[in-house]
């Protein structure tokens, strides 16, 4: 751990001038959406929702429980498809391009848009297979090194390595909650996404497992766009950059993380983060 | 506002506005026995005064505790973040008001010393205009009431004119009479004790501006004025030169 903090930390401080720099200067939207609705069945679950998510940054959803926040991440990579009488509608732009186009090919954007759930779900294989298993399906390897090599570059950068390199060929099923969250990001990453979606990634882990992931994706932001749904208010404070709220099918508001937690313009906003909803 | 779901959160955050009610009433009593103990020369008052400090004192740590507790175990987020941090900025300046108050109590004794009764009445004006300033900007506090405070934060100059007059005036009395010069210089620190005084009303001013609007004032009301009069204007200094 020691060893890696010392470039880390100058790549964090790095990161955060760029980043200073960045809120002086125009954003880099990489996810444009406009007047998007879902449906399920007959029922409306999101309203006119229109954001731009910024490149390399991360933002958090947050919202009362049915409030539309996963339903609207899950948008994002087309999960939705998956669900019988699901629809959406509106317009959703990945780097500019339309990811509800009819010749889009869905298995490559969920490649590219990658997705961490509340639950760790490893495979029941070895913890090198669950990294390898999508670069391989993808063929983004082209011999046995070359996969090792994106199967420890990923464990590296989902801080796992140290603590799994012993035992690689052990089922990921073995490991700690945090550690197999840390592998699914690991898995994620294994596939070289542009976008990573989490839905809820610590709710099911202790403080410190929580403190580690969020560790983590403050190092992933440097590289990634992220986007986290989250019940804590604390967390979205804490590792977001951008937060929006939903309330009801609807986006109330979106902004920088500090304004939000500190003095939002819409009073749901303000009642919701401030615990007074009825 | 809606209620809040967890109501001893509610309580404490009302409890910590009382708190600051009571340090505001005693701030405002300290101040006024103060200068009564000068113009009356009174010097048991004076004393009385002096002494009393001390609760002031133990109301400003209890609700810095009381803060630091509810930072703790609730997470305040947005208008009750703010909320929270306004008390124990304000209270701070209370605590800073009865010390001044305690100050001016102590002088009392060497302000007797050749009573400067002609510089009396400036003494009492300026004293009037600091508790007036105190009183208004509590007011404004427990009315979250933004135009008012912005009232006291504007009115800071007054005061420091009146200052700047007592300390000519009482210039004059000791270039005539040398004798006056130990009570007449104690009764300008005295003065110069009610200066500070409504620097600390401005500050309670700006603080209940924050409070309400979440911006900080200065910054906002330079705006206003910017886009407002469509010219830009001058800062005005809320604390004297």
């Amino acid at each position: 751990m020691n060893e890696a903090a010392g470039p880390r930390g100058a790549e964090a401080l790095a990161d955060g001038r760029a980043h200073g720099e960045q809120a002086g200067a125009a954003r880099t939207a990489m996810i444009q959406v406009r007047d998007a609705c879902a449906y399920y069945g007959e029922k409306q679950a999101l309203f006119d929702v229109s954001i731009d998510i910024d490149a390399r940054s991360v933002t958090a959803f947050i919202g009362p429980s049915g409030c539309g926040k996963s339903t609207f991440l899950r948008c994002l990579n087309r999960m939705n498809d998956t669900i019988e009488g699901a629809r959406v509608t509106g317009s959703f732009l990945l780097a500019g391009r339309d990811i509800y186009e009819p010749s889009l090919d869905v298995v490559e954007l969920r490649a590219r848009v990658g997705m961490v759930f509340q639950k760790p779900n490893p495979f029941p294989k070895s913890i090198f297979e669950n990294v390898a298993y999508g670069p391989r399906i993808h063929g983004l390897a082209h011999s046995k090194a070359d996969l090792e090599k994106i199967v420890i570059g990923s464990l590296t950068k989902a801080g796992l390595l140290k603590e799994v390199q012993d035992r690689l060929g052990e089922p990921g099923t073995g490991l700690s909650g945090g550690q197999q969250q840390r592998l699914c990001i690991a898995r994620a990453i294994a596939v070289s996404p542009e976008v990573i979606l989490m839905d809820e990634p610590c709710s099911a882990l202790d403080p410190i497992a929580t403190a580690r992931i969020e560790e983590l994706i403050d190092e992933l932001r440097e590289n990634y766009t992220i986007v986290i749904v989250t019940h804590s208010m604390q967390q979205a404070a804490r590792v977001s950059q951008r937060t929006a709220f939903f309330h009801l099918g609807i986006l109330v508001e979106e902004g920088e993380t500090a304004q939000i937690f500190t003095n939002p313009g819409d009073e749901r906003t303000q009642d919701y983060i401030t615990g007074r909803f009825g | 506002m809606p209620e809040h779901t967890v109501k001893a959160f509610a309580e404490e955050l009302e409890g910590l506005g009382q708190s600051i009610a009571t340090m505001g009433g005693l701030a405002e009593r300290q101040l006024a026995d103060a200068v009564t103990s000068i113009e009356r020369r009174n010097l048991s008052l004076a004393e009385r005064t002096a002494e009393a400090d001390i609760e002031i004192d133990r109301l400003e740590q209890e609700i810095e505790s009381q803060a630091i507790l509810m930072i703790a175990r609730r997470q305040p987020m947005a208008s009750d973040l703010r909320e929270i941090i306004c008390a124990v900025k304000i209270s701070t300046d209370l605590e800073r008001v009865g010390d001044l108050a305690k100050n001016i109590a102590r002088r009392a004794e060497r302000i007797f010393e050749s009573h400067p009764q002609r510089a009396m009445p400036a003494f009492v004006r300026m004293a009037r205009l600091a508790m007036q300033q105190i009183k208004e900007v509590l007011d404004a506090y427990s009315r979250r009431d933004t135009a008012k405070a912005l009232e006291v934060w504007k009115a800071d100059a007054e005061i420091d004119a009146a200052y700047n007059s007592l300390f000519r005036e009482l210039l004059t009395y000791m270039m005539e009479d040398p004798r006056d010069i130990g009570s007449c210089t104690h009764l300008l620190f005295g003065a110069k004790n009610l200066e500070r005084v409504g620097d600390h009303a401005t500050n309670i001013a700006e603080m209940v501006y924050y409070l309400v609007e979440g911006e900080p004032l200065a910054e906002q009301r330079l705006r206003l004025d910017d886009t407002e009069r469509g010219r830009p204007v001058e800062p005005e200094q809320p604390t004297s030169a």
